[in-house]
């Protein structure tokens, strides 16, 4: 029953996100502000994380070719492959979970208790739409962090496949073309887009209905991260068998 | 001038209010005093449409509250200003942008203009000098008197104060209420205090309503609090060996 209730709530947060606007002038100084927090400062380590991660998966591939029968060139496919459809957008998205998902949280749950929210609900306006719409629109814009991702995986796998002296660069770039197919694409940003929802509503609804004290927030912290991440896979499930099957 | 009229509110079938009357009078400081558990706090959220009454009726000024239409209600809000008791000021924001918070929110005019009126508060509350800094970087008395600063800047009807000189030193905690106080009577509004800081009933109770167990138990003010047989008030209110002496002394006319 708690878990009925937690979705109809989350739903009818969702309904006052939506609701009785802020102030534009006010709203669009907050939604940059999101962009920097949410989006800017974010770029660093996923491009971190994303250069290493397709280094990794070429040398993995390239070291499981054992067979002389398969071209080199499978390295460069299974990279663009995996890095594509899985790695940039899902892996990071629960990277994210952890990182943006816990700031949303934490920041509006100490809003929460320190009685911020009352004072934003006191003067007549609407806390859910100034607290959770800038960030929705914010995360917009995260697909152009998973198309870095995407291209930072890639130039990564290049650089571990092409210095580690496992394919030549010509075959690289040949196996980065072999059967590409755009609808790949269509299909990892469309579950993007989806995730970048989910990363901004959900850590949103566990900081904004969290009861108690600072030790409640950490906990609230921990708690959307796990149900974030949940969301984002069972999200993620969905999409492929209805995109991909 | 706020009304409350036989004001009922229960929680899960608990009857948290039984039926309260009071008026809360214009340019009087008017506190609410009681327990912890007496109501206060729910009656105080019902006043600011945060908890919807069982029964009973709130008027602003001659009309009842479930009378408003909802642009009517929008308009009251912006006629509430609110000191919460933790300040609630924003953290991110400067003392400066706390205060510009509600203008930037509810007017039009331009920067210049809005700004000259929070230098206008801040001066107000001797605030001055202190506008760059964010609210860690300042006193806790000094974060209620931004509070106060925040909550005036749009010059409201009702000013709503919960427990506003809490967590304070006694010395700081008089300046709180005789600022809030003078601002009550200066714009002419109508103020009212939650409070269970007994310095503030005898120096600032103009107007005072006692709360027991969801009940008015009683109703008065600083002058009659000294005179009154009424034990559940003296009980609550000279709980402390130091006020039994005040007002011993106060009764052999010292």
């Amino acid at each position: 029953m708690n878990y009925l209730h937690s979705i109809g709530e989350y739903f009818l947060m969702l309904k006052g996100v939506f609701g009785r606007m802020t102030k534009r002038s006010v709203l669009k100084d907050l939604i940059f502000k999101e962009i920097d927090d949410l989006i800017i400062s974010s770029i660093g380590i996923v491009a971190f994380l994303s250069f290493f991660i397709g280094g990794v998966v070429a040398i993995q591939t390239a070291l499981n070719l054992t067979n002389p029968l398969i071209p080199k060139t499978l390295v460069a496919y299974a990279a663009r492959q995996s890095v594509i459809l899985e790695f940039a957008p899902t892996f990071i998205s629960i990277i994210m979970a952890g990182k943006v998902g816990s700031y949303i949280t934490s920041s509006i749950g100490s809003m929460n208790v320190t009685e911020q929210i009352d004072a934003l609900e006191v003067m007549g306006i609407n806390s859910l739409n100034y607290l959770i719409f800038p960030k929705v629109i914010a995360m917009l814009t995260y697909p152009f962090v998973i198309a870095i991702s995407m291209f930072l995986g890639i130039v990564g796998a290049y650089t571990a496949a092409v210095l580690g002296g496992f394919v030549g660069p010509d075959a690289f770039i040949e196996g980065l073309q072999n059967d590409f197919d755009p609808f790949h694409l269509t299909y990892a940003f469309v579950k993007t887009f989806l995730f970048a929802f989910i990363l901004a509503t959900v850590p949103a609804y566990h900081g904004y209905y969290m009861k108690g004290g600072a030790l409640e927030v950490g906990q609230a912290s921990t708690t959307s991260f796990v149900w974030t991440s949940v969301v984002i896979i069972v999200t993620n499930y969905i999409v492929t068998q209805l995109l991909l099957s | 001038m706020i009304e409350v009229k036989n004001l009922h509110k229960a929680f899960e079938g608990e009857e948290v209010l039984k039926g309260i009357d009071f008026v809360f009078e214009r340019g009087k400081t008017n506190l609410i005093i009681g327990q912890s558990g007496s109501g206060k706090s729910v009656l105080l959220k019902c006043m600011l449409g945060l908890f919807v009454p069982d029964q009973g009726s709130i008027e602003y000024d001659g009309k009842p509250f479930s009378e408003f239409s909802e642009d009517e209600k929008k308009d009251l809000s912006k006629q509430i200003g609110m000191v919460f008791q933790g300040g609630a000021l924003f953290d991110s924001m400067t003392v400066e942008e706390n205060v510009l918070f509600p203008l930037r929110m509810f007017t039009k005019q331009s920067r210049n203009k809005l700004m000259k009126r929070v230098q206008e508060v801040l001066k107000r509350v001797n605030l001055e000098g202190s506008e760059k800094k964010y609210p860690s970087e300042i006193s806790g008395g000094m974060q209620k008197r931004v509070s106060i600063a925040r909550a005036i800047v749009n010059r409201p009807k009702y000013l709503f104060c919960d427990e506003p000189n809490s967590g304070l030193d006694p010395k700081t905690a008089t300046v709180i209420d005789n600022l809030i106080q003078e601002i009550t009577r200066e714009y002419d509004i109508t103020t009212i205090i939650i409070t269970h800081d007994m310095n503030s009933v005898l120096e600032i109770g103009e107007n005072i309503a006692f709360l027991k167990d969801g009940v008015l138990a009683w109703k008065g003010n600083k002058d009659m609090v000294f005179k009154t047989e009424d034990e559940s008030v003296t009980d609550f209110i000279y709980s402390s060996k130091l006020f039994k002496k005040v007002r011993t002394a106060q009764l052999k006319g010292y």
